[in-house]
């Protein structure tokens, strides 16, 4: 047997780096939605409103912003833009009209989850203010407009000239059933 | 968990227990070495017999003996199987005959753990297999388990293919605290660390890998758990996840596991190539530092497995380039390996045929790996037969032709007697032809278009993988004849001296053959 530490004192050690490890897994979660967020990878954009200070619109450039909208499986409601795309130039502040209709005769929660592409153009998209934020509740039959209030950062890429945001409307009715009493809630917007 | 290192052995010393519970209540080296052995053998065959099943399929285009939903459980479950199941217990047998052995130590630095952690796998695997006859069916996923397929649309199955994973990976973590222990504090005096055999080295190397990445494993199963009964939202999007998380997470296990699988038989194949060379290895230093350097480098790397899920083009240069960078001290093994034969007086028993053969295919599928690691290249390479014959090329001829030498040249220690030469040069030659045929292929197939993890395929593909069956099944069909050789030697042969190669140099050959049950009681002493 040779000198350094016991085996009980190395096993302990080894142990507490298998569980240091564990940890490590699960803090690779946050570590990845900062790189995210960071880096604007996957179209990951911000899940909060964008406080604007004084913006300036660079006149010079136009930016076609497309929309598009998509329905999770097993998701029932009609949901889409007003509109397919808009042409903006940076630093205006603009909005755009998102509709949703609950057909059927249950009151359903629905998140939407927004996606920017290209990616790269991600952390330079902005929403003031988006339906997205929040969860949106609709009674049986029940149809809401939703806003997004958007600005395109002019530090933006001079090679992006068009950008997609993209929604995917998921069914959260039977997550939020536990913590929610739906009949009594009120509709948001 | 206690430390049982004290001499109690030597006050009454003693040969194994008689009957089965011999088995069960081992706390032997050797008894636990040989039951990893068997097991990983056992499974083997399995999970060889699944591949033939996918053989068989892809034998002719169109559909003819299993159904698709069948045939994904079979490529998952072979994939699961080889990996968790065949390879890396295999190297936990080897390492439990072999360290005490290399390194003069009595048994192992805590020898009830290893018990148990054996003893983990059979429920494991046993657990893993039930799923197959379950409602739904087994994990049909591909073994990689990608979320959202292996969360939302999973069969039913799932958690107990979640609990299996996790009870192998306790077993892992185990066996690798066991190697640490065992290596840094049970050396012979004057065994000290740049003395130890490379087999050695490589092993406490892959254990410290082992405990960095199987718990991160274990995260990921966790979480996947979670998403699927308690409503968390890991991989889901609906709640803020994110399914490339998945990938992220699985591959920074991933790609360390790889190197799992193929370090310990870097180190054996680097103590083979000297016996039969009868010289020196070249370069011990640097084989011991790029070692190290190998599995530094193995967590920086991951993100190459998804070049393809988009990612920024700055992260697809890092990965890119680092993954390059491995080829830099893997060529450093390979040009001591070469240099080690340089000029030696080399003879070709089955261990040495089967190393030759490792350096030579090995650095084919690492050529291959180079070509996948060019980003842009690997968009066409990506999910086709390329992968699956590059990772074949580097598991089969690199992991288990590794496994094969180190069985014919410790069997001699093990048994007490020689195995039948002529009939391991022809399972040498038959697998190595096997192999060529069932694996090269695949290339052609691949660059040409031919996805993985199908049960069809276009016409265009028929002959190469008619070509591919008939090699995979001769490979398959040989392995039955090393079970017979194996267990041939078993039971006679001519008698093995204490040291029965020539070249063959270490403390395992001091001791006689086959190895008395309780060994260096008394340290040796090492100069």
């Amino acid at each position: 047997m040779s000198e350094g530490i016991s085996t009980k004192r190395l096993v302990s050690r080894l142990a507490l780096l298998v569980v240091g490890m564990f940890g490590f897994g699960f803090l690779l979660v946050p570590i990845y939605d900062v790189m995210c967020d960071a880096f604007g990878i996957n179209g990951k954009t911000r899940g909060t409103a964008y406080e604007a200070g004084a913006e300036v619109i660079d006149e010079s450039r136009s930016i076609r912003v497309q929309f598009v909208s998509t329905n999770a499986e097993g998701m029932t409601w009609s949901f889409g833009p007003s509109a397919s795309q808009l042409v903006m130039h940076p630093g205006e502040t603009r909005e755009m009209i998102f509709t949703a209709h609950n057909p059927t005769d249950k009151p359903m929660v629905a998140q939407a989850i927004p996606s920017v592409s290209p990616s790269k153009a991600a952390a330079y998209f902005h929403k003031t203010e988006c339906f997205c934020f929040t969860q949106q509740v609709l009674q049986p039959g029940e149809r809401v407009e939703m806003p997004v209030r958007f600005i395109v950062d002019a530090a933006l890429p001079g090679e992006v000239q068009r950008l997609t945001l993209s929604y995917t409307l998921f069914d959260v009715t039977e997550r939020m059933a536990a913590s929610l009493d739906l009949a009594s809630m009120q509709p948001h917007n | 968990m206690s430390a049982v290192i004290d001499h109690h052995h030597a006050d009454h010393a003693h040969g194994p227990a008689k009957g089965l519970m011999r088995w069960v209540l081992t706390t032997n080296h050797k008894d636990i070495g040989s039951m990893y052995l068997w097991f990983s053998f056992a499974m083997f065959l399995l999970g060889g017999s699944m591949a033939m099943v996918i053989r068989a399929e892809l034998f002719q285009p169109g559909l003819q003996l299993v159904q698709p939903e069948f045939f994904n459980q079979m490529t998952t479950t072979h994939g699961l199987i080889m990996v968790f199941g065949a390879v890396m217990p295999a190297f936990v047998g080897l390492a439990n005959w072999m360290i005490p052995l290399m390194i003069g130590a009595p048994d192992m630095a805590l020898p009830r753990m290893n018990n148990f952690s054996f003893w983990l796998l059979p429920a494991a695997f046993g657990l893993l297999l039930s799923t197959l006859f379950m409602e739904g069916g087994g994990p049909n996923f591909g073994w990689t388990f990608y979320a959202p397929l292996s969360t939302t649309y999973a069969p039913p199955s799932v958690t107990f293919f979640i609990f299996a994973i996790h009870l192998a990976g306790i077993s892992s973590i185990m066996g690798a605290i066991n190697i640490i222990a065992t290596v840094l504090n049970l050396r012979a005096p004057g065994m000290t660390l740049m003395k130890m055999p490379l087999f050695v080295w490589t092993w406490l190397i892959t254990a410290f890998l082992l405990i960095a990445v199987m718990p991160v494993l274990a995260g990921a199963v966790t979480m996947m758990l979670m998403d699927i009964h308690f409503g968390t939202s890991f991989f889901n999007a609906a709640g803020g996840g994110d399914p490339v998380m998945f990938q992220h997470i699985f591959w920074f296990f991933g790609h360390p596991e790889v190197y799992i699988m193929i370090l310990p038989a870097f180190g054996a194949v680097s103590m083979i190539i000297p016996a039969f060379s009868r010289k020196p290895l070249f370069g011990y230093t640097s084989m011991v530092y790029a070692t190290g350097a190998i599995a530094f480098l193995s967590f920086a790397v991951w993100a190459h497995h998804m070049f393809t899920v988009g990612i920024p083009l700055t992260g697809e240069l890092f990965f890119m380039y680092a993954t390059m960078l491995i080829a830099v001290p893997t060529g450093v093994k390979v040009f001591n390996w070469v240099s080690t034969m340089f000029r030696g007086s080399l003879t070709f028993e089955a261990p040495m045929l089967f190393s030759v053969a490792f350096v030579i295919l090995f650095t084919i599928g690492g050529f291959s790996g180079l070509m996948l690691a060019m980003a842009p290249a690997d968009f066409q390479y990506h999910d086709t037969y390329f992968v699956v014959a590059h990772f074949h090329y580097v598991l089969v001829p690199g992991a288990i032709f590794g496994i094969f030498a180190s069985a014919y040249y410790w069997l001699p220690k093990w048994t007490g007697f020689m195995y039948d030469e002529v009939l391991a040069k022809t399972h040498f030659w038959m697998s190595f032809v096997g192999m060529n045929l069932a694996f090269f292929p695949m290339h052609f197939v691949g660059l040409a278009g031919m996805p993985r993890r199908i049960p069809d395929y276009n016409m265009m593909f028929a002959n190469f993988n008619m070509v591919s069956s008939v090699g995979a099944f001769m490979f398959g069909a040989t392995q039955l004849l090393f079970l017979y050789i194996v267990i041939k030697c078993i039971r006679g042969g001519p008698k093995a001296a204490a040291n029965p190669w020539e070249g063959a140099e270490g403390l395992e050959w001091t001791v006689p053959s086959p190895a008395p049950y309780h060994t260096f009681t008394t340290p040796p002493e090492v100069k």
